[in-house]
C-alpha cells in the first residue's frame, strides 16, 4: 500500500470518526504549543519561587504555588484534553465540572474535618476540659 | 430464519432496536465513555490526595519533607512529563495527517520519556529507602509512598499500553479501531500529567514550604 493511499484512507476514516456529531476535538499544533509554552512558565514560576525563596513568606508562597497549580490544571484541560463546549455535545465539560466538584469537597472536607478533630480533640485538651469542668 | 425474515419482509426487520448504537465504528460512545472512567480515576487520586493532605504533618519523629525531597529530581520529572505532553501530541497531530511513521515516531519517544520519567521517580524511591525514609516510617510516607506510587504505576500502564499500540500499528496500520485507541490513550497520557500537576505542588513545593 503506498503512502498517498494510506493518508486517503485515513482521511476517509477520519471523516467516519467524526460523522454524527462527533466532534471531539484533537487540537491543533498551535493549541499544543500554546499549551507547552503556558505550562512551562506556570510550572518554573512555582519551582523557582520555592527554590529560591523569593516571597519570603512561607503563606503567600503557598498560596502563589496553589493559584499557579489551579492555572495549569486548566490550560491542560483545554490545551491538551481539548475539554470545551462543544466536544461531545458538551458531556465531556460537565463530567469535568462535576468531577471537579465532588474531588474539591473531598480534599477540602477532609482537611477541614481532620483540622478540628486534631485541634479539638487533642488528648491535652481533653483532660483540661475535663478538670475545668464543674 | 430466512423464510421468517422474508415473510416479515414488508416490516423493517431491524428496526427493534436503534442501529447507530450497536455500530462502535463511530468512536463517540468510547471517546465520551473514556472520559468518564478518567473522571472516576481522577476521585481515586482525590482520596489519595486528601489522605497525603490529612496525614502531610505526621511525622512521628521521622524524617520532614524539606530533609528528604530533592526538588532539582521533581524539576527533571516535571520537565519529562510535560515534553511526554507535547510528543504525545505531535503524535496526534501525525495521525491526523495519517502518517503512520511518524505517530510511530512520536509514540516511541513519548514511551521513552515515560520510561525515563519512572526510572527517576524508582531512583527518588531507592534513595529515601536507603536514608530510612521508608513508607512503615511514618503517616506521612506512608500517605506519599502511596501518592505517589500509584501516579507512577499509571505511567507505567500508560507506557506498556504505548507499547501495545506500537504492536498494533506495526500490523494493522492506522484504521479507525487504532485512531480512537490512539485518541483515549491521549486522554489517559495527557490526563497523568494533569494529576502531576497537583502531585508536585501539593506534595513536593508545598512540603518544601512548610
Amino acid at each position: 500500500m503506498s503512502s498517498t493511499s494510506t493518508a486517503s484512507h485515513g482521511a476517509n476514516l477520519d471523516g467516519e470518526l467524526h460523522a454524527h456529531g462527533d466532534t471531539h476535538g484533537h487540537g491543533s499544533m498551535r493549541s499544543y504549543l500554546i499549551g507547552f509554552a503556558l505550562s512551562a512558565v506556570l510550572t518554573a514560576i512555582p519551582f523557582w519561587l520555592v527554590m529560591s525563596d523569593v516571597l519570603g513568606n512561607s503563606t503567600w508562597t503557598s498560596a502563589a504555588v496553589i493559584a499557579f497549580a489551579v492555572a495549569q490544571v486548566v490550560v491542560h484541560t483545554i490545551c491538551f484534553l481539548h475539554v470545551n463546549t462543544q466536544a461531545e455535545g458538551g458531556w465531556t465539560l460537565v463530567a469535568f465540572v462535576f468531577t471537579a466538584v465532588i474531588l474539591l469537597i473531598i480534599i477540602a472536607g477532609s482537611l477541614w474535618i481532620m483540622y478540628h478533630l486534631n485541634t479539638n480533640m487533642m488528648p491535652g485538651m481533653m483532660t483540661g476540659q475535663a478538670a475545668t469542668m464543674p | 430464519m430466512t423464510t421468517m425474515a422474508q415473510d416479515n419482509s414488508p416490516v423493517d426487520p431491524s428496526t427493534f432496536y436503534v442501529v447507530e448504537q450497536d455500530d462502535h465504528g463511530h468512536g463517540s460512545p468510547t471517546l465520551l465513555g473514556f472520559w468518564i472512567y478518567l473522571m472516576s480515576d481522577a476521585l481515586i487520586f482525590a482520596a489519595l490526595f486528601a489522605t497525603f493532605g490529612v496525614l502531610s504533618s505526621s511525622y512521628a519523629g521521622g524524617p520532614a519533607p524539606h530533609e528528604i525531597f530533592n526538588l532539582r529530581l521533581v524539576a527533571l520529572n516535571t520537565a519529562i512529563l510535560l515534553f511526554s505532553s507535547i510528543t504525545y501530541g505531535f503524535a496526534m497531530l501525525a495521525m491526523e495527517r495519517g502518517g503512520l511513521r511518524a505517530v510511530q515516531g512520536w509514540l516511541l519517544v513519548t514511551g521513552l520519556l515515560g520510561l525515563s520519567f519512572v526510572g527517576v521517580e524508582l531512583y527518588e524511591f531507592a534513595e529515601l529507602i536507603a536514608e530510612g525514609a521508608t513508607p512503615q516510617r511514618s503517616g506521612f510516607l506512608s500517605a506519599f509512598f502511596t501518592l505517589v506510587g500509584t501516579h507512577g504505576l499509571h505511567v507505567t500502564v500508560g507506557i506498556i499500553w504505548i507499547g501495545v499500540m506500537l504492536v498494533q500499528l506495526n500490523q494493522r496500520g492506522l484504521h479507525l479501531e487504532n485512531k480512537r485507541r490512539l485518541q483515549c490513550l491521549s486522554m489517559f497520557w495527557h490526563f497523568l500529567d494533569v494529576i502531576w500537576i497537583g502531585v508536585f505542588s501539593f506534595v513536593y513545593l508545598l512540603g518544601m514550604v512548610r
